[in-house]
């Protein structure tokens, strides 16, 4: 699937997802065990996050995939472990800078 | 990603939180989100591709750059400093494109071919406007978000590109979402036509902190905005410092709900930075350096370093208040010779960054490398642990029978003589070194000869860094943010020759 840089997903569980880093290859990105959709044309599917995966996504958190070197940006708060080609994504850390602006 | 999507965050996230004050009012971020949408679809009907702004700090400012990025036309803030011929100039480079400019401007600029234009009454009345707030409109893409007007000193002013990619990667990797508290507020003093004052924006939009405007900085509005607004955090630039602090002595009072104060634009004297912590010791300094080009902050001496440095009774320590701290964990530093070779640790030369948020490019030209580096054109050096010490433009080191010179140091030698007001330090032709080192000084007192301060800077520095001209006025060339123009008085002196000889 193409995950171009800025182009934003929503998974089943509500949350919503920017790409800020693209992948290199992937073929499925997925939020709480079910495929995420684009977020403008996103249908209520009515699904759940399945139960093992059902990790609650804030907003504003990073997630990236060493492997495919995916990154997302969560932009609006919902449930649903992230999974790239069945690999869990892993939070990554903001380094916040003291105020510099 | 788009920056719009930042405010959208927020919005979302805390509709409630107060956002931005100016002078047009107080409002949240919902209230923010909404004014974008209706000035979106205001800069969607016009026919543009550029949408510009020419005024003082206020709400309008945000909800432009922002309704931009919806409206997918790149935002260009212009100084309004400038003459009106040369704006004139700017505004016709610009077309197609909308132009929102203060009232009391419009009439230093109307009928500029290609150019429509709004006025600011009129442009907040549009905010405002149900209409257009309802009307649905998604973010149009486009690359560019911002289009800045480099100051021109060298020729005609060049736009630095910022991709919306650029400036959100370093937002996003540099600031905790909604991070601040409810009671911070952020006083914006830099004009909009500023790195810095973009990066404001997005910054305490995205971490959640108020912003507050000044229209334009003087130190007493600055001061009276501060206590009044129990304003937390701000920016300033070195010249704004020394300002606010003369202020706040004649005033004899503190600012006891400041919490933190970053500089940056510009090289701050070492006496101003330790009169303020003096003065303000509850205070967290921040010194952030960082380029146009390189979308803001590159490299920062945190508010730790500051206090470590002020209390070393270690030589090496106690200078890194003269640093500008350390580079950004998601950025790499290099500095190189002028061959392009990597230099080792304490020795001087080019400054070259690398990583995401560097943007390195202006219009219809690219400067970054293939490779990612950018040459920052400043020159500089970074100590046993990584300290990076900017020793100003490239252009203005003086190279003194091969010794490299750096003009700073030796103003600070003489900023620090009680007799001296200011001073600026530049290289002028010479036939027997290349350059020699020659200074302005601007005297407090009648007394104070080019014998008296040749002796003073012998006590602190090689005998080579001793200025062979001096030449003493009433007043430096500034421009209007404060960077003292060497150029100017490099320019004047080598036109005089003649002059007064230590």
């Amino acid at each position: 699937m193409e995950l171009r840089p800025g182009s934003r997903w929503k998974g089943v569980g509500g949350a919503e997802f920017v790409v800020v880093r693209p992948p290199k290859q992937v073929k499925s990105l997925q939020s709480g065990g079910h495929p995420v959709q684009p977020a403008a044309d996103a249908a209520n599917s009515g699904m759940e996050p399945e139960a093992s995966l059902s990790d609650v996504l804030a907003v504003g958190k990073r997630y990236s995939d060493d492997v495919s070197g995916l990154e997302l940006l969560v932009s609006k708060a919902g449930k649903g472990t992230l999974t790239v080609d069945g690999r869990v994504m892993a939070l990554k850390e903001t380094k916040a800078l003291p105020a510099s602006d | 990603m788009q920056i719009s999507l930042l405010l959208e965050m927020a919005a979302d996230a805390f509709p409630d939180r107060l956002a931005v004050i100016g002078e047009e009012g107080s409002f949240s971020l919902a209230e923010m989100s909404a004014r974008v949408r209706a000035a979106a679809v205001l800069f969607a009907e016009q026919p543009a591709d550029t949408v510009v702004y020419l005024g003082l700090n206020g709400a309008s400012f945000p909800t432009a750059l922002f309704a931009s990025a919806v409206a997918g036309k790149p935002f260009a803030p212009l100084n309004y400093r400038l003459p009106d011929v040369d704006l004139r100039k700017l505004l016709a480079r610009t077309s197609p494109s909308v132009a929102v400019v203060d009232d009391d401007m419009l009439s230093r600029v109307e009928n500029v071919e290609g150019v429509t234009f709004i006025g600011r009454t009129a442009f907040e009345a549009a905010c405002g406007d149900a209409a257009r707030r309802e009307k649905a409109m998604s973010d149009r893409e486009s690359d560019i978000a911002v289009l800045l007007f480099t100051s021109g000193t060298t020729g005609e002013p060049k736009a630095a590109v910022l991709r919306h990619h650029h400036l959100s990667s370093y937002v996003i990797s540099t600031v905790d979402f909604m991070g601040a508290d409810e009671e911070e507020g952020a006083l914006v003093s830099v004009p909009p036509y500023h790195i810095a004052a973009i990066s404001a924006i997005m910054t305490n939009i995205y971490g959640g902190r108020r912003i507050v405007y000044l229209p334009i900085f003087t130190p007493e509005a600055w001061v009276d905005a501060a206590v009044k607004q129990r304003i937390t955090h701000a920016m300033v630039v070195p010249t704004m410092l020394g300002r606010i602090l003369d202020v706040l002595d004649s005033r004899g009072i503190g600012l006891p709900h400041l919490r933190a104060l970053s500089y940056g634009g510009g090289r701050m004297p070492q006496p101003v930075i330790e009169r303020a912590m003096a003065l303000m010791p509850h205070v967290d300094f921040v010194n952030a350096y960082g380029l146009t080009e390189t979308s803001s902050t590159i490299s920062v001496l945190g508010p730790d370093d500051h206090r470590i440095a002020m209390t070393s009774q270690d030589p090496a320590v106690r200078r890194r208040l003269g640093s500008v701290g350390r580079p950004l964990p998601i950025l790499e530093i290099e500095i190189r010779d002028p061959e392009g070779n990597v230099l080792p640790r304490g020795e001087a030369g080019e400054v070259y960054v690398r990583g995401e948020q560097i943007a390195g490019e202006y219009l219809h030209k690219k400067v970054i490398q293939d490779d990612g580096w950018f040459a920052t054109n400043d020159a500089g050096w970074i100590d046993e642990d990584g300290f990076l010490f900017v020793e100003g433009r490239l252009d203005d080191v003086i190279v003194r029978g091969g010794e490299n010179i750096s003009p700073g140091e030796i103003e600070d030698v003489l900023r620090s003589h009680a007799d001296v007001a200011d001073v600026a330090v530049f290289g002028l032709p010479d036939d027997q070194w290349g350059e020699r080192v020659a200074c302005v000084v601007v005297p407090r007192s009648k007394d104070v000869t080019a014998e008296l301060l040749s002796a003073w800077v012998k006590t602190h520095l090689r005998s080579t860094k001793v200025p062979e001209t001096w030449e003493f006025r009433d007043e430096l060339p500034y421009n209007d943010l404060g960077k003292l123009l060497r150029r100017v008085l490099k320019a004047e002196l080598s036109a005089g020759q003649g002059l007064q000889a230590a």
